[in-house]
């Protein structure tokens, strides 16, 4: 084998897995641990409680609504980066990544502020008889803030390695702008749409922080299931928490084991033969 | 289709591209834009596909006035440099795209039929299910090629087109195509800064520089008759030598030549390496060999004069010849020009 610059083998392959193990692997075991240790009725009864099953309902409905924004919209924010150049560019570059640097707390009183009845939005779109904050919008809306740079961050470099002559390649061909972008640009930046759809996603079940300012938290109506997870802890009610944050867990593995099937189809002209 | 330009004018920010050029393109015509990096072919190649747009002038195909109409309505076949495959696409799709997109609808089965005559066309029979990747540079060009033709394009034009190609594959495809071009007879224009292979393949070439045409004409006229100096060290090697010239007779370096449609004063003389012989007694430009450099078909030797000008000449591979020996340039033939102010 050529000598690497890296290295070898035993040890790079050795610290990873470790560094795997203690940071991911046994927090998950023991939450699946933790959650097993209840007999298989006690823990289809915590899950399919009433007020669980309100929270899953809310929690996925809202992050799916969040992400479908977040691929349009982070989908044309990329594309106006990587495409045009104004003034401010690399400024509004710059402000894509701030959701990830700011406390999500922040964050969430931030947007609670902004759209609370009294505040700015919030006064306006009153005014048009549409409330945000403490309703299913607002999570909605927090979730879309704090998963935005997924979407953008994913795109943009395939984005910018997209030849502009397929484009015009097409265009020659008698191509419209629909049957261009529909047939040539978006089957290319698929895999890069699916891999940040699916953390936007993932990102926007578990998001905590931004969301417990906004949403009000009415069980049934406004509570997400990490916040279901946050109080049964409270109650010191650790295998129940276990059981609920699982059904999350199980929710997020199936999801990011989806796009992975769904990129591997869209990768497949890449591969040799 | 024919295909004239009315004095196009293609400015980018501050930096002018094409100064008002004017050229004919006869229907069925095979016709190269040949210049350095820099001379505006490329632009004016777009500027016809409708890819740029031109800031002054005309651009006729046939008799429709074609300047403001886009690329995708412009009815023309363009083959990219590097190709620009669809790389999700196998090849079998990519030539069907056009046909697909088209606003003509048309059967599958007509459409698969016709991606199977260009397949053959460009003999690529049984590589329709390859995608881009899977296939080398040469065939991909070859994809391109059949993709640009699915539409029944007026006219074919290419940029570049074997500029990214080993130069074995390179001679092949130009051979190819213009196998191609004759067999559909259709008017093609392309682009390249190779001048072998402009000369190779084109019936007419127009050599560019900066943003001008400096000469057009079949390979014949613009190798025997160069109207420049540019033109003359453009299309191949030619050694430059400073000369004067006085009452029709240039003098150089103790050789005189006939000069008679120039002035006197400083002139410039481009002599080809082919075009000078080598010998170790007689007359001509006394000179010492610096090295001589052996090729396949010939030796080529340097070396220097008395006065101290290095020249290159080629020889028959036979000729003994070595280095530091001293003999005589002889002259056979040569292209005298003004000296120019630019030039000084």
């Amino acid at each position: 084998m050529a000598r690497r610059v890296l290295p070898g083998l035993p040890l790079a392959l050795g610290i990873t897995l470790v560094y795997v193990s203690i940071i991911v692997v046994l927090p998950l075991g023991a939450l699946i641990f933790k959650a097993a240790s209840l007999g298989p009725e006690d823990y289809w009864r915590i899950v399919s409680s009433a007020r669980a099953v309100a929270s899953y309902r809310v929690t996925v409905l809202s992050a799916l609504a969040a992400t479908a924004f977040n691929l349009v919209f982070g989908m044309a924010l990329a594309w106006v980066l990587v495409r045009y150049r104004f003034p401010g560019r690399r400024f509004i570059d710059a402000l894509v990544d701030l959701p990830f640097a700011l406390p999500t707390a922040v964050a969430g009183i931030a947007l609670t502020a902004l759209f609370a009845p009294n505040g700015w939005f919030g006064s306006i779109l009153g005014l048009a008889g549409i409330k945000v904050a403490y309703t299913p919008l607002g999570i909605m809306i927090a979730m879309s803030f704090t998963s935005l740079p997924f979407i953008v961050r994913t795109v943009q470099p395939v984005l910018e390695d997209l030849d502009p002559a397929l484009e015009e390649a097409a265009q020659s061909l008698g191509g419209s702008d629909v049957s261009i972008f529909l047939r040539v640009i978006l089957p290319l930046l698929a895999p890069a749409l699916l891999a940040g759809l699916s953390l936007s996603f993932a990102r926007s079940l578990g998001e905590f922080g931004a969301i417990i300012f906004i949403a009000g938290n009415q069980p049934m109506e406004t509570e997400i299931t990490a916040l279901l997870t946050f109080i049964r802890l409270e109650e010191y009610d650790y295998q129940a928490a276990a059981a609920v944050a699982s059904v999350l867990l199980i929710t997020a593995f199936l999801m990011l084991a989806i796009t992975n099937i769904l990129q591997a189809r869209a990768l497949r002209y890449t591969a040799r033969g | 289709m024919k295909i004239r330009l009315d004095n196009v004018i293609k400015t980018f920010d501050t930096f002018r591209a094409v100064h008002g050029v004017s050229l004919e393109i006869e229907s069925g015509e095979l016709l190269a834009l040949l210049g350095p990096s820099g001379s505006g072919k490329t632009t004016i190649l777009r500027m016809v596909a409708g890819l740029e747009f031109a800031d002054g002038g005309h651009i006729f195909f046939g008799d429709e006035d074609a300047t403001d109409i886009p690329v995708r309505d412009r009815g023309v076949g363009f083959v990219f440099q590097h190709y620009a495959l669809f790389p999700h696409m196998t090849v079998a799709e990519n030539i069907a795209f056009g046909m697909k997109v088209s606003r003509v609808k048309r059967e599958k089965a007509a459409i698969a039929t016709r991606v199977e005559e260009l397949l053959r066309l460009v003999r690529l029979e049984g590589l329709g299910g390859r995608f881009p990747s899977q296939i080398s540079g040469g065939q991909r060009q070859r994809v391109a090629l059949a993709r640009a033709l699915a539409v029944d394009p007026k006219v074919l034009l290419l940029d570049e087109p074997f500029g990214a190609l080993d130069a074995s594959v390179r001679r092949d495809l130009r051979r190819w195509l213009r196998e191609i071009h004759d067999e559909l007879g259709i008017t093609t224009l392309f682009v390249t800064h190779d001048q072998e292979e402009a000369l190779d393949l084109a019936d007419r070439v127009v050599i560019l520089n900066e943003g001008r045409i400096v000469q057009q004409g079949t390979p014949e006229e613009v190798c025997r008759e160069p109207n420049s100096a540019f033109v003359v060290s453009f299309l191949g090697d030619a050694n430059r030598l400073p000369a004067s010239v006085s009452s029709g007779r240039a003098d150089l370096d103790g050789a005189q030549l006939a000069a008679p449609e120039l002035a006197d004063g400083p002139a410039e003389v481009y002599l080809r390496p082919g075009d000078l012989d080598w010998s170790t007694t007689g007359s001509g430009i006394s000179a010492s060999v610096i090295r001589v450099i052996d090729r396949p078909d010939a030796r080529r030797v340097l070396v220097q004069t008395e006065s101290g000008h290095a020249l290159e000449l080629d020889v028959p591979p036979e000729t003994r010849v070595q280095p530091n020996e001293r003999g005589f340039v002889q002259i056979r033939r040569a292209r005298i020009f003004a000296r120019t102010a630019d030039q000084a």
